[in-house]
């Protein structure tokens, strides 16, 4: 474990978490010391409207079934769970299953989140939903829940992620979206949540803030974990249909964490499953350029909650890099923050170059093109499946680790290729992957 | 009010203007801006023409209650290579020179980097009056509470037209010094006019037993500073001097601040409710 985090509880065992009873539907607003509601006053009473909301809805038979049919026939949920038998020969030998939610309509896990979200906007009565984005598939996922329920949908992206992902604007544009480029701040994802927020001030009374990720202020933590439990009640419900037993390990990765809790839940409470989120690491963590929020983090507060948090000793927000724009943040959810002290869940990082030949891989030998996001948790399985097999030889071949594919990798196509320098020189492609490199 | 043991600062700022027949006037600086020194010249011509309290901003790399002219300026600063420590300074070079009030508004996470008491103690050391958080409410300032209580500093929290008569209780009963009441549902910045909802604020916050309420957000003339004065102890003025500094240096803030301050004095025609 070259590259384990430090300062953190590392007995990934059961009777360290166990003891208090289980982990799993934790309400919020606190996650032990993380979470809560470090917002203005001037959004609390919207905050405290969408709990009201979300509180009721969880337990009216309507909306689940509502849930239950946009998962079904719209998402084209239950997303399978597939063996990577030539990829499993590259991590130990051990079996790796793929949760593969690249199916999802819109190609990731987002669209479970923006279509709860958005039927909660339609229950509060709101005609308008907002976003923040880095890539865009955040904003692509809420610009479609929009179209699909009638609301208004404005998103808020980066001014340089705007032009980098030019495919992406007119993607929510062609959905009938407005999307705002972000000239604040550092102009990243961030800033863009900062700019988010300050649309929902001013217009919350007709305005829901979609927020995309499982972090924020609460209720947003315990909300976007809840419309993405489906994750891991699947996959858990799977591999004991499809080989009867649960899976050694869970590996996913973590930006703000909403796939990773997702997949996580299933298994809180199942102590023979080990739990890894994997962090962009970026150049290296010792570079100082990398999104490892909760190895190389403090706590801190941002975007509403108390959370690890990439700061500086003035406590002001330090940028972060990661060549995954989907992990590029230097938060993280609360609840990983609390999963983290007590020991749970690992949160190791990834660099940029593991988790591009990770991302080779799985292309070669599955012939599936993960997103460079999911392409962190594939790179973690290796190591995995290298540490389980080490551990005990004899069996490496029966233990299973099922990694969370929270995405499809079309979207990253151009940054792959100049990656592996697979580009003519000239070619326009060329020119719009070497300006990203730069960022 | 949890005043009645404690000395409070800006309580005692907001009376000395009540005496004299007026509401008090309140003006915003973002420290560091356009340097440590001009901050602390610019919060001195403030307290010298007019101004009862002065509220220096910490910049902040994530300020979601800021407009752009605030951000614009708190980005320079910090791009200046501002120190959140500096903020100590400020409030030493216009309380050594001046009798304003001076508190610091500040995001949270500075705070909590440095440490609540920390930060506190050294406030309270630099000669300043207490912490304006536009992001920090009472439910989750258990910290904030005893350090304030600990080094005698004013706690103002934020109430706004969406608070709730139960909110509006809690932060009224959680706040020293006075209550900043958000004039309109939005973030800094000058608007051609104050919404009602400034006044409803104030009832409210009147009704629920603050004995001090000062309004701000998007007031930048003396006749917004006129009509607020009507009714609420004090008129906090921002964005408007960022601007004036901005484009005029000290003079032109000395020259603004003269020009509100015109509006604080009731007229023929206006009344005030009690002040």
């Amino acid at each position: 474990m070259a590259d384990a985090p430090s300062g953190h509880a590392e007995n990934n065992t059961a009777e360290a978490f166990l003891q208090g009873g289980s982990l799993r539907h934790a309400p919020g607003p606190y996650f032990g010391g993380y979470g809560g509601r470090w917002m203005p006053e001037s959004l609390i009473a919207a905050l405290d409207e969408l709990e009201e909301t979300f509180n009721k809805a969880k337990d009216d038979p309507d909306f689940r079934a509502q849930i239950a049919d946009l998962n079904k026939n719209y998402s084209g949920r239950p997303s399978l769970l597939t063996e990577a038998k030539r990829f499993s020969q590259h991590a130990g030998g051990v079996r790796v299953f793929l949760k593969r939610e690249d199916l999802n309509h819109t190609g990731s896990h987002k669209i479970n989140n923006v279509l709860g979200q958005a039927l909660l906007a339609k229950r509060m009565g709101k005609t308008r939903i907002i976003a923040e984005t880095g890539a865009g598939q955040h904003g692509v996922a809420s610009a479609t829940a929009a179209a699909l329920l009638g609301l208004d949908c404005v998103v808020y992206m980066g001014a340089e992620d705007c032009r980098r992902q030019a495919l992406n604007v007119a993607r929510m544009e062609l959905l009938g979206a407005k999307v705002i480029p972000v000239t604040s701040g550092s102009q990243t994802l961030k800033d863009a949540i900062n700019d988010a927020l300050r649309d929902w001030v001013a217009n919350v009374a007709n305005t829901h803030y979609l927020l995309g990720t499982a972090a924020g202020a609460h209720p947003f933590p315990a909300m976007v974990r809840y419309f993405h439990e489906v994750i891991g009640e699947e996959a858990r419900a799977q591999i004991l249909e499809q080989e009867g037993r649960l899976p050694d390990a869970v590996c996913a990765c973590i930006g703000g964490g909403s796939n990773a809790i997702g997949i996580f839940h299933g298994f809180l409470d199942d102590p023979s499953v080990k739990i890894y989120g994997f962090e962009a690491g970026g150049d290296g963590v010792e570079t100082g350029r990398h999104a490892a929020t909760i190895s190389l983090g403090k706590p801190g507060v941002l975007h509403g909650a108390r959370s690890y948090l990439m700061q500086d000793d003035d406590g002001q927000t330090i940028e972060s890099h990661s060549i995954s724009a989907g992990l590029d943040y230097p938060g993280v959810g609360p609840e990983h923050s609390y999963l983290s002290d007590i020991g749970r869940v690992s949160y190791e990082p990834i660099t940029d170059t593991e988790a591009m030949e990770a991302f080779r891989l799985l292309c070669r030998t599955e012939g599936i093109i993960p997103a460079i996001e999911s392409a962190h948790a594939l790179a973690g399985a290796i190591k995995v499946g290298q540490r389980l097999a080490a551990e005990d030889p004899a069996n490496a071949a029966e233990k299973i680790i099922i990694v969370n594919l929270s995405g499809r990798g079309d979207k990253d196509v151009a940054t792959a290729a100049e990656w592996f320098d697979l580009l003519d020189k000239d070619s326009a492609e060329s020119e719009i992957g070497k300006e990203g490199e730069q960022l | 009010m949890n005043s009645a043991e404690m000395t409070s600062k800006s309580a005692a700022a907001i009376d000395r203007a009540r005496a004299q027949g007026r509401s008090a006037l309140i003006g915003y600086l973002p420290a560091g801006y356009p340097s440590v020194e001009d901050t602390i010249a610019a919060g001195i011509a403030l307290a010298e023409n007019g101004a009862d309290l002065i509220e220096i901003g910490i910049p902040y790399s994530d300020p979601v209650m800021d407009g752009q002219v605030i951000q614009a300026a708190t980005t320079e600063a910090l791009a200046k290579g501002f120190h959140v420590k500096q903020v100590f300074d400020v409030v030493a070079g216009i309380t050594s020179k001046t009798d304003a009030a001076v508190l610091v508004m500040t995001y949270w996470n500075p705070v909590v980097r440095m440490g609540v008491d920390e930060f506190s103690r050294r406030l309270a050391e630099a000669g300043g009056a207490g912490l304006i958080t536009p992001d920090l409410i009472p439910d989750e300032a258990a910290e904030w509470m005893a350090a304030s209580d600990k080094y005698g500093l004013d706690r103002v929290f934020l109430v706004a037209p969406s608070s709730t008569a139960e909110r509006m209780q809690r932060t009224v009963d959680a706040s020293r010094g006075f209550v900043y009441a958000v004039s309109i549902m939005g973030v800094t910045g000058a608007r051609t006019s104050v919404s009602t909802a400034a006044k409803d604020v104030v009832a409210a916050a009147h009704d629920a037993g603050a004995e001090r309420v000062c309004v701000g957000l998007g007031v930048s003339t003396a006749d917004q500073v006129r009509e607020i004065a009507a009714y609420a102890e004090g008129v906090i003025v921002g964005t408007a001097l960022v601007a004036a500094l901005r484009d005029g240096g000290v003079d032109a803030v000395e020259a603004l601040t003269k020009d509100l301050s015109t509006g604080l004095a009731p007229e023929a025609g206006h009344t005030t409710d009690g002040a």
